[in-house]
């Protein structure tokens, strides 16, 4: 491609080529640190809004994005200065949580530009997940980014970053059989209730709160049973009447719950509660009560809701989130090779992400533009001038150098301001705008 | 020392490997070569154990030789039996080779004539040792299964799903199990104690002389009364149950052939050598 001459002055000044913000990724998740450092660290939706609000006054941070679930704590950013962002969401997390940096040091990852985006993409198509191929991680981002939205915490990049993410899990889902063998939370949940009670159906469960993934775990066993009753707490009584009513059910009130622990032989829970729900002195009696039929505990909540305790009393058995991992390790190998196509595909978005983070450079935004522009005129210029067939040389000369002229005119202010659209404004944000107005996306 | 007795270890060990195999491969064939093996073992040992009974003209529980290999034929014939009623597939991988090891022992163990003063031929004693066998015997299925009931549940909380989480069956197979086993043995145990009572009555003219044994046969049924009670009425059951299991079997075992070995009374010239 010859460059036309425009072209030579942005050349000449290398700081436009750099003017770019990093993508960082910083975070800890189940395989870096334990379930009791995440609890700690976990950042209800109130906590984020107000985290989103502190870290974006950082200087250092550009475009921010926060993740908590269960398994995972992450800090998606832009910055011109990574250090000094990285420093300034370890400092702030030791802050806000009020734990030294040092004791979760260790389990902080940071990954940086195509990196941070592959784990990005990772994480929403859930190969990151504890159980791979587990649907709810994708519900979970994108509420985050609605947070995230809703605080003015996105910019082009991440905006474009995250769309790229959810289709990339929809690529991943549809192409690929991870999602398919049902592993997940609620698949280990059953199979581990069936080393305990053999049989399932005549078991009565409980259902505390009403988190998505619970309802899945509801969901995978009454597949697995035919009858059976089923108990429904919530702090909120009407989200638990509807939930009991779904799978036809009994709700109670959340003071009920140690009542029905005599009944109950299954309880899975999942509150948003910051404490246990359920602890080792409220069960002791019942299993007394029950005449120690086992009980069977399956929190999924993180921070947990179970008292860990509980499992050391007889004939009672607790098993959080990290523990059921145990359980679907035997399951990961049949799922290598779908996780290479995942992988693959992952691949492919992370080039493409970055052939377009490429383009948010000015430099090649400009001279794509001006190469649109210049066929535009010339193919144009060529059409007229085939039809004119009397025209001398020297007219056509004059002609080609006045589309030539018109050309450079037309770019001259957008070019200045693409170079500089002033100190406080995003350019990305610019730059993407004029790519989306002059359909420079696909070459 | 019956030279038929030889095969009959062998197709026990043999059963013993298969079931060893089975524990590791998991294949079903493994267990069902096991049970044929001792299907195979328990016909054999019938014959000798029957061709010992009328050689000497009385039940073949005089010597240490005798007494093992009959509470081994009994627990093999009672393993037989509720293998081929029950699911526990895998209980073969204890009792096989606990099968094995008695039969071996009493390979070990001299076949030398013992002079008997008291008569071996009442019909009351036939029973009371028969019943009393078959009570061992499912009382030893019982801590069999309660050893792997303690197995399963230590891997259950300790969360490590290894190699015989996946292998055992569920905590309320084992326990149901062992429960069942429980409920035979201590029947028969029951039973036993009657029939001893009586024949004691009839040959001593008492029904109870503060035998050693008899005595211990108290202790091991109490302690079995006691799971069976605390089961019915507290509902103990798991963990609990199952630790008592083991501790009313290792009660039994030195009933069986502690008592013999360690203090004086009127069992000892059957048992001891």
């Amino acid at each position: 491609m010859s460059l036309p001459d425009g072209n030579a002055p942005i050349r000449n000044e290398p700081s436009m080529i750099t003017d770019l913000p990093e993508i960082v990724m910083i975070g800890l998740n189940h395989t870096s640190a334990p379930v009791d450092l995440r609890e700690c660290l976990a950042f209800s939706t109130a906590e984020t809004e107000q985290a989103l609000k502190v870290l974006k006054k950082d200087a250092d941070i550009r475009e921010l994005l926060i993740l908590s679930t269960c398994n995972r704590v992450e800090f998606l950013l832009t910055s011109h200065r990574p250090e000094g962002a990285i420093a300034a969401v370890k400092t702030f997390i030791s802050e806000a949580k009020s734990i030294p940096a040092t004791r979760f040091e260790s389990a902080i990852y940071t990954y940086r530009a195509d990196e941070a985006v592959r784990h990005m993409f990772r994480v929403a198509a859930s190969l990151d997940s504890m159980i791979v191929g587990e649907p709810q991680i994708l519900g979970q981002i994108k509420a985050a980014y609605k947070v995230a939205v809703e605080t003015k915490g996105t910019g082009v990049i991440v905006n474009r970053l995250l769309h790229k993410a959810f289709s990339v899990a929809k690529r991943v889902r549809s192409e690929t059989g991870i999602g398919d063998r049902a592993v997940s939370i609620s698949y280990a949940a059953v199979e581990l209730a069936r080393k305990i009670f053999g049989e399932l159906d005549d078991k009565t469960v409980l259902l505390v709160g009403a988190g998505e993934m619970a309802e899945l775990a509801v969901e995978h066993l009454h597949r697995n049973r035919r009858t059976g009753s089923l108990f429904v707490a919530n702090r909120t009584f009407e989200i638990g009447v509807n939930l009991a009513r779904r799978f036809n059910g009994t709700a109670i009130r959340f003071e009920e719950i140690s009542e029905t622990l005599k009944i109950a032989d299954i309880i899975i829970s999942s509150t948003g509660s910051p404490d246990y729900v359920i602890f080792s002195g409220m069960v002791r009696p019942i299993i007394k009560m029950r005449k120690n039929r086992p009980l069977f505990f399956i929190d999924i909540a993180v921070p947990r809701d179970i008292e860990p305790a509980i499992n050391r009393l007889n004939n009672a058995y607790v098993y959080d989130i990290d523990d059921l991992h145990g359980v679907i390790d035997e399951n990961i190998a049949s799922r290598q090779s779908e996780s290479v196509k995942a992988e693959r595909i992952i691949d492919e978005a992370v080039i493409r992400f970055r052939q377009w983070y490429d383009s948010l450079n000015t430099v090649p935004t400009i001279i794509e533009l001006r190469n649109k522009l210049t066929t535009i005129a010339e193919t144009e210029l060529a059409k007229t001038v085939g039809s004119m067939p009397d025209l001398s040389a020297d007219d056509r000369r004059a002609l080609a150098r006045m589309t030539e002229s018109m050309v450079n005119k037309m770019l001259h202010d957008p070019m200045r301001f693409l170079k500089d659209p002033g100190s406080h404004r995003d350019r990305s944000l610019y730059l993407d705008i004029t790519r989306k107005i002059f359909n420079l996306e696909d070459e | 020392m019956n030279l038929w007795f030889i095969p009959v270890v062998a197709c026990y060990l043999a059963s013993s490997a298969a079931y060893g195999g089975y524990l590791f491969v998991q294949k079903n064939r493994f267990h069902q070569a096991g049970y044929a093996l001792m299907l195979v073992g328990f016909l054999l040992h019938t014959v000798v154990v029957l061709a010992e009974g009328f050689m000497s003209g009385h039940i073949p529980v005089q010597n240490l030789h005798e007494t093992l290999s009959f509470a081994a034929w009994v627990l093999a014939g009672v393993f037989v039996l509720i293998r081929w009623r029950t699911r526990l597939k895998i209980l073969g991988v204890l009792a096989a080779p606990f099968i094995t090891l008695i039969t071996t022992a009493a390979l070990m163990v001299p076949d030398k004539e013992v002079e008997i003063q008291t008569s071996f031929s009442s019909l009351w004693l036939i029973l009371h040792v028969v019943v009393i066998f078959i009570g061992y015997a499912s009382l030893a299925l019982a801590c069999g299964t309660g050893i792997l009931y303690l197995i399963q549940e230590r891997s259950i909380k300790g969360k490590k799903h290894r190699f015989f989480y996946r292998r055992l069956p569920s905590l309320e197979l084992l326990d149901n199990t062992g429960y069942s086993f429980i409920v035979i043995g201590f029947t028969a145990l029951t039973v036993g104690l009657i029939t001893g009572f009586v024949y004691a009555q009839a040959v001593w003219g008492r029904f109870w002389s503060w035998d050693p044994k008899e005595v211990w046969s108290g202790i091991t049924w109490l302690i079995y009364a006691a799971l069976l009670h605390e089961r019915l009425v507290a509902g103990w059951r798991g963990r609990r149950a199952a630790i008592l299991a083991i501790i009313g079997f290792a009660a039994m075992m030195f009933t069986f052939l502690g008592v013999n070995f360690l203090l004086e009374g009127h069992h000892n010239e059957f048992t001891r050598w």
